[in-house]
This record gives structure tokens, sequence and C-alpha cells, in this order.
């Protein structure tokens, strides 16, 4: 039978095979060949294209870099989105391998943020756990913890770590029944067709009635439409998997959970 | 936890009891009559019915209470005749006792009472201190009264036997009615309590009951045992004062609450003296203001004052009964009643609600706060129609029913004066005849009329309805908890008495006896009558004038239940107790919302079938989105991930002492993809830095040691065990040896790749501590030449404590913990300290577990003063452990480990085997040398037992059995190719009997219920072989045989002794495929040779091995042992899991021994191991697939066709 830590892993260790392609308009020394990579889609784009950085940057001459970017099929990648976020967003309904296009010039600044180095992708990523267990245990949880305690969150991510991030994300994901568990359901909404960046509002995980909410009920009352709109259910439930995870990274397969079972 | 009732009255009368693991009161339909007051204990329940009798209820179980009547024949041999019943005149009776001096023919015995039912008729015991007799069960003996031997002699002249028989107690489940005594018993009784049952070792069923007749006499029942659940008679007990209520504490305390608002306490009740010898007084808490109530637990006291004030009683425990010191509680209350734990219920002088007191721990007594229990009663719709008539008829026996109501007053008061003359109210006013109809009969209409309220429960009436102006405070009931504000005695003294109140606690007191009830009936009622118009639109429920029958009925069906009395004595709760009756509410009330109902609403099936869903969609996604492109890189190396932390280690050169060291676990993915690591230490060694390290890969077992001076854990390879000398580190607090246990585990998991569950098949093992460790068995552990070295075994822990466990091939397991806990494995792993992720979540649960540790008081004889605490010098320490050794007193003695809590103080132990005196010495010529309970001219030492319980909560995949503790179990062990439905599981009671599991499948392994299986003495030990063949050892140490047990026949027909090796007494059993082995009490190891299919007893024994401390014997008639001593390299090892070498079916006994993990090892099972060894290839030792578990993901791989 299937295991917490089976979905939680499944969940940790999904990856995304993508190809990358330099975009036609960088100028480059000889052709570059794509790079292909199965991406973590719990991380994010800038934390984990070093790779490709490098294979590019082998083909190009230095003056003719500037910040790397992403794009696929015309839309700037936000890379402070997780992969899989972005993935489910824009491509899900694509063929395989994903296809992105690298960019070395021309920064969308309207778009993107600039992410000079993995401080900024650590900055944000901490500022989202301590966000999302301000929603959950009034940051009780993470202000508890120790400088090294959140480096252990950072590095375990940054090194795809699974043990490393668990060990310390599952005081995170404690919910004390007693004490009535989590104060908000840390979740966002992110929509394909919409100008704002996305849903996020205060949503408790029981009704006034004591009554456990359901993911569906979140959707009724913040997106009245989403279910109409989507509707593989296997899809669904991958999509929330990373939609919810992003707002409270690591309490992505939690708050699915809670939604779906009513468990909270 | 298992469920277990708290028991309650409403004002009309009705019991009802609300169960632990419930959410409703449940009504006691069987109770044809309303009762007034009810007293639980966990086997049962007494109370005090309308008709003033005392009724029984006995909990049914699976268990009969059953008790054995014997007597005696006795024959004397004269030359005409042989062996006939003519005796001398000097004889003893033809028909006697043991003794000879009671005459007890067959037809004198009687039943004891209509609750009794005779299992069969008088039979001939054939069974002579554990030897078969001759048929007939003849002794001989030279005369009368001697030794008596089987054999007949030459000499024998005379000859006994003993004939037995069995009654059987019938009355479960059902209020019974307790015979009333002949010799004229007392006016009616008013109030009982029972308790007492923790201060013998007795088992579960002797209590010591006392119950208040209404002249304020106390009635002590005797002899109240398992055996006479009944009890035998009651006995008077002298008094100073006239008592109204007495509350009895499941321990030694008593205390009763007197006429003038005094209380007492029972002094000098003991082990040998349930009764007490003499009372002492207490003052009342408020100087003017006496008590009422009175609730008595282990250690705690609490009272109710006449003006409902709670009070608690400080510093109360067995050495000082009486406490020091009253202090004030807040809420307002009618009754309060204190159940098992110390835990406190109370009844609300406001709503009349149930309040549990939450948050009492051994720590904290006096709890935290008062909460509403709020679960609604069963049918509360279809009983809104209590009538007038009922209330008329049964309502009035309860408290409220003091009428404001004027008609009704004049004749109450008129029978009051009639009956003022001493006697109570209503001696005879309602025949017991009348019990038989219904009660709300309307053929006895006037009598009802007459106020059967008890003296006391009229005074806390009369008091607690007095406050109209108390509806108006902020507390509604709508506030389930009542905050705790600071207990200080100003705020209590704002609520002065109120101004309509004619019913001053001084008056109260004042009046003479005779008179009371009618001068304060008269008064009351006119304050009652006041009351009513003051408070009439208040609709204050507390007033009294709600309850007159001149109003519209006020128990609609939208009312909250009302409640007259409650006794939680049955109730098991703690402060980790998951409740559910706080939450749920009934009608429009619901103004309690709280997450916990979450947790309700989802069950555990409907959480595994969502997990399942959510798995299976990830695994869907999986498939799609990375089947096909595995081929790619991975955007992250992985890389080498280092834990560091300093710890302490036992150095391995002597002296051997603690050495501080760096500690360092470094994790990498080896090639094939599975995760590996190397363990680093790193130390100094004569100021040159040196280091130590172990593969992950290697280490076999991960042992906490947790004592009470250092955290610390062991850590074995194979080599390791080998030298008997494992690594041994100590972290510097709990949690850190408990972070590092947790990360090392799953390290050693994920490099061998185990996860998840054991198989079926697997080996489970107990440490001395109580830790549970299981081994997947490789396919060639049981391999012939070469099996797997022992040593290799891989041993990961699980959660939870035990004392014993044992499993079976389709992956039934059942554990027994040290307080005799019959636990049954869920099929979740982790639990304890594994968290996170080494732990499954569901299959979980709280586990507990309660063991006595042990000091000896030792004391030297001399002339002058007799036995002092003065020894030699040369002596051992005058409070020491069993060795003499160690210096162990009552104060320095700390639970085994940090995770265990006292929880009982130091009492003498009496059970200890030799046998003591009355105040628990055992004596000696000198120390160390073998005790006797008795005092001889050549003794001159003495020692006693003391023993302290202690507490352990922790958390296992293991869920209790309730009710029955056991002492031993064993489980059918399936052949890996058999598909059996239902499987045999056979256990021993704590107590010595033996039963047969009922229902227990692969997908209900806990079984349904208990069939009790006779015998004619106590048993200790059982097994079940694969044919189902049952072997059982008794307390004599002789061994049994169980007849004709099959799958038809679950429990088998008779019993076959089979005498034990000479001059050994056996003390365990297990049994294989064919194998039969016994270990007695000198640590031998018998093989039962000559069984047979057609002679299945077999012929011998056969010594085998000696320094065996328990055997099991596996579906493979493999046999493994925890051996006492074990020489390894370095060190020698108690305790230590052998397995024997070269069984084969034709050679069943084997060869060898191979010594495993150890020491410190108290049990193992390997009856879960059916796994064929392969027998056409030689298991290769390399192959990695012999040191794979078995896939635990797949069931079916599991449970057939292993191996083939």
């Amino acid at each position: 039978m299937a295991d917490d830590k089976d979905v939680l892993r499944d969940v940790w260790f999904g990856r995304i095979p993508t190809c990358f392609t330099l975009n036609q308009d960088e100028v480059t020394e000889r052709e570059a060949e794509p790079y292909y990579l199965l991406l973590p889609r719990v991380s994010y784009l800038t934390l984990v294209t070093d790779k490709v950085k490098k294979h590019f940057l082998k083909v190009m001459r230095a003056e003719d870099v500037e910040e790397m970017w992403f794009e696929y099929e015309g839309t700037p990648l936000k890379w402070h989105y997780p992969i899989g976020v972005l993935f489910d967003l824009h491509a899900s309904n694509n063929v395989l391998p994903w296809s992105i296009t690298v960019h070395f010039k021309n920064f969308p600044e309207h778009d993107l943020l600039h992410c000079p180095s993995n401080s900024v992708i650590e900055a944000h990523f901490m500022s989202s756990i301590k966000e999302a267990d301000a929603l959950k245990h009034k940051s009780q949880v993470v202000n508890d913890m120790q400088k090294k305690d959140h480096k252990q969150l950072w590095m375990g991510l940054q090194n795809d770590k699974f043990d490393q991030f668990w060990a310390m994300n599952r005081k995170l994901m404690e919910y004390p029944t007693e004490e009535g568990g989590f104060r908000y359901i840390p979740f966002r909404i992110y929509q394909t067709m919409s100008d704002r960046p996305f849903i996020q509002k205060l949503f408790r995980p029981t009704s006034p009635e004591g009554n456990a909410h359901t993911l569906g009920d979140l959707l009724k009352e913040m997106y009245p439409d989403a279910l109409t709109n989507d509707g593989k259910s296997p899809h669904k439930g991958t999509r929330w998997v990373n939609t919810l995870r992003h707002s409270s990274y690591p309490t992505a397969y939690l708050s699915v959970i809670s939604f779906g079972d009513g468990r909270k | 936890m298992p469920v277990s009732l708290l028991w309650a009255v409403d004002v009309y009368g009705r019991v009802y009891s609300l169960s632990t693991g419930g959410q409703q009161w449940e009504q006691c339909r069987d109770a044809q009559m309303e009762f007034k007051r009810v007293t639980a204990a966990q086997q049962c329940c007494w109370g005090i019915a309308c008709d003033n009798n005392i009724y029984l209820n006995v909990h049914a179980s699976d268990l009969p209470v059953r008790y054995q009547e014997e007597t005696y024949e006795n024959q004397r041999w004269n030359p005409v005749d042989g062996f006939s019943e003519r005796l001398l005149p000097s004889d003893r009776w033809q028909w006697s006792d043991v003794t000879g001096l009671q005459h007890q023919p067959l037809d004198g015995f009687q039943l004891p009472s209509g609750s009794w039912e005779w299992e069969g008729d008088w039979y001939v015991d054939e069974n002579f201190e554990g030897e078969p007799t001759e048929k007939g069960g003849w002794s001989y003996a030279i005369d009368f009264p001697a030794t008596y031997t089987k054999d007949k002699k030459w000499n024998s002249c005379v000859r006994r036997r003993r004939w037995l028989r069995y009654r059987r107690y019938k009355a479960m489940d059902t209020w019974a009615k307790i015979p009333s005594q002949q010799t004229a018993l007392p006016d009616p009784f008013s109030d009982i309590s029972c308790g007492g049952w923790e201060i013998s070792e007795e088992p579960r069923g002797r209590l010591s009951l006392w119950a208040v007749s209404l002249q304020g006499k106390v009635w002590f029942r005797e002899g109240i045992y398992h055996h006479n659940p009944e009890g035998s008679s009651w006995e008077d007990v002298l008094l100073p004062g006239e008592v109204v209520q007495i509350s009895c504490g499941p321990g030694d305390l008593v205390w009763a609450v007197l006429w003038e608002g005094q209380l007492i306490v029972r002094e000098g009740i003991s082990r040998d003296c349930p009764k007490g010898s003499s009372w002492a007084v207490v003052e009342s808490p408020s100087p003017d203001v006496g008590a009422i109530h009175v609730a008595v637990g282990i250690n705690v006291v609490w009272a109710v004052t006449k003006d409902n004030k709670v009070w608690f009683r400080r510093g109360v425990n067995s050495h000082n009964p009486c406490g020091s010191g009253w202090i004030s509680m807040v809420g307002e209350m009618i009754t309060m009643n204190v159940g098992l734990n110390d835990q406190v219920w109370a009844i609300s002088c406001e709503d009349r609600a149930v309040y549990f007191r939450q948050g009492v721990t051994s720590s904290e007594l006096s709890g935290k706060t008062w909460k509403a229990i709020t679960v609604p009663r069963d049918g509360d719709r279809s009983h809104s129609s209590a009538s007038a008539n009922s209330l008329q008829s049964a309502g009035c026996y309860f408290c409220g029913e003091v009428r404001a109501q004027s008609v009704a007053s004049d004749v109450e008061s008129d029978a009051e004066k009639a009956s003022a003359d001493g006697a109570g109210c209503h001696v005879t006013s309602t025949s017991p005849e009348s019990l038989a109809e219904a009660p709300t009969d309307s053929s006895n209409p006037p009598k009802p009329r007459i106020p059967k309220v008890t003296s006391d429960s009229f005074i806390s009436e009369l008091v607690s309805d007095r406050e109209p102006g108390k509806s108006s405070r902020d507390i509604g009931s709508a506030t389930p908890a009542v905050p705790e504000e600071e207990s200080i005695p100003g705020e209590g003294a704002l609520k002065a008495p109120c101004a309509t109140s004619a019913l001053s606690p001084s008056q109260s007191g004042g009046p003479p006896d005779p008179q009371w009830s009618n001068v304060d009936l008269e008064e009351a009622q006119q304050a009652q009558t006041v009351a009513v118009q003051d408070s009439a639109d208040t609709c204050s429920l507390s007033s009294v004038a709600t309850y007159t029958l001149a109003m519209d009925d006020p128990y609609g069906a939208d009312e909250h239940p009302l409640w007259a009395w409650v006794s939680g004595g049955g109730c098991s709760v703690d402060s980790h107790s998951q409740l559910n009756w706080f939450n749920c509410s009934m009608n429009t009330s619901s103004l309690v919302s709280s997450v916990q109902s979450m947790s309700l609403s989802v069950s555990p099936a409907q959480t595994a079938a969502w997990r399942k869903q959510i798995f299976e969609q990830l695994s869907e996604r999986t498939k799609r989105e990375m089947d096909n492109f595995r081929h790619y890189e991975q955007a992250i190396e992985q890389s080498v991930w280092v834990k560091k932390g300093t710890m302490q280690w036992w150095r391995d050169w002597k002296p051997h002492k603690w050495i501080d060291v760096h500690f360092a676990l470094e994790q990498f993915s080896g090639p094939d993809g599975n995760k590996d690591g190397i363990l680093f230490i790193y130390y100094n060694y004569y100021e040159e830095k040196k280091y130590l390290h172990a593969f992950i890969n290697e280490v076999t077992i991960l042992v906490p040691v947790l004592n009470d001076s250092k955290h610390t854990f062991a850590i074995y390879t194979p080599e390791r065990t080998k030298q008997r000398w494992p690594i041994r580190l100590a972290a510097a607090t709990e949690l850190e040896m408990h972070d590092w246990l947790a990360l090392l585990s799953v390290s050693c998991c994920d490099s061998r790749a185990i996860q998840g569950p054991p198989s079926k098949q697997a080996i489970w093992s107990i440490t001395c501590k109580g830790d549970i460790f299981i081994s997947e068995p490789s396919p060639g552990l049981e391999a012939m030449p070469y099996p797997t070295p022992c040593d290799q075994m891989f041993w990961r822990q699980i959660g939870g404590h035990l004392r014993m466990v044992e499993c079976n091939s389709v992956g039934i397991v059942w554990g027994i913990g040290y307080d005799h806990t019959a636990w049954v494995y869920t099929g979740g792993y982790g639990g304890g300290f594994f968290q996170g992720l080494a732990s499954s979540t569901d299959n979980i649960y709280t586990q507990t577990d309660v063991k006595s540790v042990y000091i000896y008081e030792n004391q030297r004889w001399n002339p002058v003063t007799g036995y002092t605490n003065r020894g030699l010098p040369t002596d051992r320490y005058m409070w020491s452990d069993a060795s003499g050794l160690h210096e162990c007193t009552k104060t320095n003695t700390k639970p085994p480990s940090p995770h265990w809590t006292w929880v009982s103080e130091w009492a003498i132990d009496y059970s200890v085997s030799g046998g003591t005196d009355r105040e628990g010495w055992q004596f000696a010529a000198d120390f160390p040398a073998s005790y006797h309970g008795y005092k001889t001219m050549k003794d001159f030492v003495r020692r006693r037992r003391w023993a302290r319980k202690c507490k352990l909560t922790t958390t296992g995949p293991w869920q209790e059995i309730p009710p029955i503790p056991l002492s031993d179990v064993t489980i059918l062990p399936c052949a890996a190719q058999s598909s059996v439905d239902v499987v045999s599981v056979w256990a021993i009671s704590n107590k010595g009997d033996v039963l047969c599991r009922l229902g227990v499948t692969a997908l209900t392994p806990a079984g349904s219920s208990w069939l009790h299986v006779g015998t004619d003495q106590p048993f200790k030990s059982i097994s079940i072989g694969a044919a189902s063949q049952v072997w059982a050892i008794a307390r004599d140490g002789s061994a049994f045989y169980r007849g004709s047990v099959s799958a038809q026949s679950p429990a088998g027909d008779c019993w076959y002794h089979i005498p034990s090796p000479a001059k050994q007494k056996l003390k365990q059993v297990s049994v294989g495929r064919t194998s039969v082995y016994t270990v007695d009490e000198n640590g031998n190891l018998w093989y039962r040779q000559g069984v047979t299919p057609s002679y299945p007893q077999g012929s011998t024994w056969e010594h085998i091995s000696n320094n065996v401390r328990k055997v099991s014997v596996g579906p493979l008639d493999q046999v493994w042992i925890i051996a006492d001593k074990v020489q390894g390299s370095h060190s020698l090892s108690c305790g230590t899991v052998c397995h024997r070498l070269g069984v084969q079916p034709m050679e069943p006994k084997g060869q060898s021994w191979d010594y495993g993990i150890g020491g410190g090892w108290d049990h193992i099972t390997v009856r879960g191991n059916s796994i064929e060894p392969p027998r056409l290839r030689l298991p290769s030792l390399t192959d990695p697939s012999s040191r794979r578990p078995v896939p635990v993901r797949n069931p079916e791989v599991n449970g057939n066709a292993v191996g083939s």
C-alpha cells in the first residue's frame, strides 16, 4: 500500500524531460546543439540550469552574453515559479520533452525578475517558507528553527536531497490536532488566462461549522470556473500538487492531502 | 487505549454509559428500574436502585467467572471390604474438605445465588501434584492426616480422592440483585462506592465496596473477589458520627462526609485489612460551610461544600491520607467523582451537565479546566416523553425533587413527620416485588410521591439551588470549558449565600438529629417557593423550581440531559486520551467548532483510498513524463552529504571509559543508485588523532541502550557481534540520540534497499528493554549445509514496547506488554522515535506499558534489638537491588529510563517466589542465600521486596486487544503455500486460563472473541504447531497435549497429561511443523522424542542443550533460542539469539549452534519464516539477492510460493 512517504518521494522526484535550445538570434561561433535535461519539478529554473548555461557558453563569445533567461512559445518563463508550475501552466498539453528556448540578450524587464545569483533564489525560497508558515502556524515553527535549519532546507532543495530537506520540513508540516491544526491553508492559484499573477487569499482548513474543507470547496470559493476548465482528473491532481507547493514550498504534499481528503 | 465506560444516572434515574471511544450516552436498557446511584469499576458496576436494593452489573467477558468447588472422598481399608467408606469413629467425614475438618457431601453444595449456574456435574480429579493418577484418582496414605502418594503401598490404610465441580457466574451484562442479607439489614442504602482494587495484587475483581445507609451508618461488603463478584456479607463499620456520603478510591483512600459537614478519613487500610481500622476527622474546607460531598482517587481528594464550591485537597497520598490543606477551585458542582488515573468528573449545579476535568496529570493532579461533555444520548427524542408519571415515580429519587409544589409539600412533610422518629423516610415504601413491574406502572402512584431523597442529596439540592442569581453569570452553557482563574478564596467569597435562602449552614448543622428532615424540608420549601417566583423568568436550570411538576415539562426533547450522578471508576482515560466527548453538540447548541471533528469525518479507509489514488496519479505522471527520458542527464548531480556531531565513545582499549569523539556520517549514492554511507569516529589516542570507521551497509543493528545516566546506543557489525563488543556511543541529549538513531537507521535501510513495513516472513525479537526488532530472513537462512550466518542478519527497530511477540507467516503478529496487555500488529512501521520518513503515518497508535521496579530492604538479626537495619560491615547495603551489590534506596532509585514515569508509590511486594510473611519478609541464614517466607531459629537475615510501578507511553504499529491480560500467546504457523482462512490463536491469560481466539484471519488479525478452554490448573505457556497440535505447560511444570484440535473443532476436546523430564519443571514450549521443544526452569532445552502422527504425544524428552532461556520453533522446524551465556572474543553476552544448525527432516535435533545478535535479548520468534531454503544450488553468501529482503510491496509474493 502506498504510504505518505511514497507520495512525498514521488512528488519530490517528479522530473520533466526538457530540451533546451538556443535562441536563433543569439550570436554564436558555431551551431549550438540542443541540451537535454531532467528538471526537478520542485526546484527553480535558474537553480538547475548551470549545466545549460555552461553548455551554451561554449559556443558563444563572452561579450555577447548577458543574463540568461528562458522562454516557451513566446512566453518568458518566470524563474520564481517552481518548474512544475511553469510546465503545467504553459506546456502540459504538449509533447514531451518540453522545449525551452534559452536567451542571453534582451532581458524582458517587464516580465521577469533578475536573478544574478543563487542567493536571490534562496531569499525568495525562504520568504515563501516563512510566508507559508505565517499562515499555518503564525510563524511559530519557522521562528523556532535555527539558522542552520533554514540552511538545511535550502541545501536540501539545492542539492536535491530529499531526506535532508524532509528531515527539517516535517516540522513545518506538523499540525497538532488539539491546537486546531493549520490556521490557514497556504495556497496560490495560478491562471493561464489571466494578467494577475495568482490568487492568494486567507482560507481556513475548516468551515465555521467545523467541517473540513476540501480542495473543491477552495476552488468553489476562490475560482468558480476552475473545475469546469480543467477536465482531466489525474492531471488536475498533479497540477495542484505543484501549484500548491509553491506558496508554501514544502507544503506541497500536505496542502493537497488536506484538500483532497478533507483532513487538512 | 481500550474502550472503557463512564457511567451516569440522570435525574429520572435512568442509567447511561458513555464509552471512551463513543460519542453518545447509551442507555442501559437492561435496567428495568430506576437507579439512585451507581459506582463503577472496570469490570462491573454497582448501583442502588429505587427499590433500595443493591444491584450488580458484571460486564460480559470472554473469560467466564468460574469457581471450582472441591470436596474429598475419604476411605479406609479394612480386611473385609478392602477400601470402603466405613471409617473409624475418630476419622474424618467420608466427604470433607482438604483438611478433613469440614463435612462436605456432594449434595451440600448450593449455588450462592440465582446468578450462578453449574457448568457440569461432579467428577474425579485424576491429576495428583502434576502426575497423572490411576483411574479413579485415588491417592494413598498410612493414615489421616498424612502424606499422600499416588501409588498404593502395602501399608496404605487410607485413601482419598478429589471431586471437582465448576460453577459459573451467569448474570453478565445485566443488573442482578444482590440477595439481601438474612440478618435484618438495616435501613436502606443511600450511597455506595467501590474501589480498593489496587491495594493488593489480587487479580482484577477484588473490590472494596462501601455503603451508607439512610441512618448514616457505614457498611463494608466482605469477600468480593474475581470468583465471587457479589461478595458475601455486609459488615458494620463503627463511626464517629452520621455519614451522608462516602467515596472509596482505587487505592487505599476512603473518605466520607458527616452530616455535620466534617469529613472523615479511613486509616489503616492495607492489603491485609481492606476495611481499615479507624477514622480521622478533617474539618470542612470552609469554616462556615460544611462539606456535602467528597470524591477520592489514588492521590487526590476533591470535596464540594454546601455552597457548591469545589475544593481540592493538597498533599494526599497513601502515607498521609488526610492531606495537608484545601485549595479552592473554580466551578460550582453538585457532585463529583474521581475515576482511574485520578481523572475527575463532576455535575455542575448550573446546568446539570457532566463536566470532565481537563489536564489532570500525575504532576498536576488538580487539572486545568472544566469541560462539559456535550455528547447526545441515544434516542434522545424518543425519551422526551419522560412523562410526569416517571417523574413522579422515579425522578423523585434524585435530588432535585424537593418540590415547591404546595400540594405535594404537605404530603411530604407529613410523611417526613411520620417517619421522623429516626428511621429515615421510606424503608418499606416500595416493596421489592414492585420492581418486577415497570416502576412507571400507575398501580402505585401514591407511593412514589413520598420523597425518597437521600439525606445528602437533600442538602445538596437545598443548597445548590438557592442561587437564582447565578444564572446571570457569563458562564453559560454555551461555553463548555470554564476557564480556570486563580483560585483565590476571595473570589469565592463574592458569591455570598443568596438572600432568598432560608437555609443557612449553621441552621442545617444545628437542629437535633431526629428533627432535621422535618425542619429543613419545610423551610426549604418555603425558600424554593420564593425562588420560583424570583427566578421564574430567568428560566435557570439551576433553580429547583424548574423541576416542579407544576410547571411545564422542562425536560423537553430540546433540553440537554440533566444528570444526577456520575461514576468514572471504570473509565480509563488519562491526559493522552483522545476523547470525542466535547465537540459533538446536540440540537441547536452547536457553537463548538473544533478542528478535531475533522478527524472524525475521515476514516482511515478513506484516507488510504485517497492516498492510493494520489499515488497512482503520481505513478502515472512519472510514467508519462519520465519513462521515455530516463537517459537524460539529471539537472542536479548527487554529491556526498555529511552529518557531523560530537559524542562520547566507550573506548575499545583498557581502561574502558567514555571519551569525547567527533562523529560523522558520510552518505553518498552508490554506483547502482543505492544510497550508502560510512560512519567515522574521530578520537585522540595519546595525543594522536585517529579514527574508527564502519560501512553503513555492514551495520547489522542499532540498539538504543537508554539508561538513567547516559543516552547511549550500540552499533553492531558482524565482526562486532562475534566479539560481543559493539561500538558504544553516547549522545549529549535524548533528542540528539534519537535524531542520530533515526538518521542512521534510515541510512542502513537505504543501503540495503529495505523500506516500508516488515514482510510476513520477518523474524521478530525483543530486547530486555522491551524494544522490538525485526529481521528479514534471507532465503539462505535455513539452507543446508551453509546457511547465512546469524551474525550477518540485519535488524531494524520498530516502535512499541513489548515483553514478547509471536507471529506466523500470513502476517499475523501479536505482542504482550510487561503489564500483560495484548497487542496486535497493525501493519505499520516506525513509531517511537522514528518520525517523519522512517515511519508510516497510518497504523501508528499510542502504546503504554507498565512495569515494576524492585528494590530490597535487607535486615540482620542481633540478640539485643532483633532485626534491625544495622548490618555487618561486610553485609550488603540495607537497601539494595536483588544482587545486593548496588545500593538502591526508595529515594535514589529512578525509573529505568527517562521515558518511564512513576505511577505509584513504593509498596511491599508479597508475590515473591518462596513466599513471605505478613509483612512481606523473607528469611534466610545469611546473605545471599535461599529465602523462605517464615522465620526459623537459624535465620539471621531477612529481606523484603518493594515494588514501584512505572509507566511508559510511546507509539508504534500496535493496537490493544482488550480486555483480558495475557501471559503467553501462540499463532498457528501457516505453511507458505497454504491459504488458511481462519488462523488458530491460543493464549494463556495472566491468571493461567487457556483461551482460544476466534475469528482471526489475515484481514482481521485481532480476531473477535475468546473461547475459554477449561483446565484443572493454571497454565503458563502454550504453543500450536503447523498441524494444529497444541502443547501447553501448566504452572506445576508438567506438559499437556490438547487432543483433536482442528479447523472444525478449534478448541479440541481434552488435555493429555505429559510428565516433565525427571526432576525438572518445564516453563516454555514451542511446536514447529513436527518438532516439539521445551525449556525448563533450569535452562535446559528438551526435544520430544517419538512424536508421530498417530501418537502425537511422543514418548520421551531428550536433552539438547543448557543455558537456554527461550526457544522458538518455526514452521520449517527451524530452532532458534535465546541463550543465556555466549562467549565472544572480547566479552560475554547473556541473552543471545542463537540458531540451531544442521536441522533436517531426518535430523530435527540439529548439530550445533550459530550465534547471532546479543546480549540483552529476551525473546525471538521465527514462526513467520516459512521460506524453504533453496535446495538445488549451494547458496552463495556473496549473492546480493540473498541479502535482499523479500519485496514488501507485493503481498502475494510473501504469502505464497516463496522460494519456488
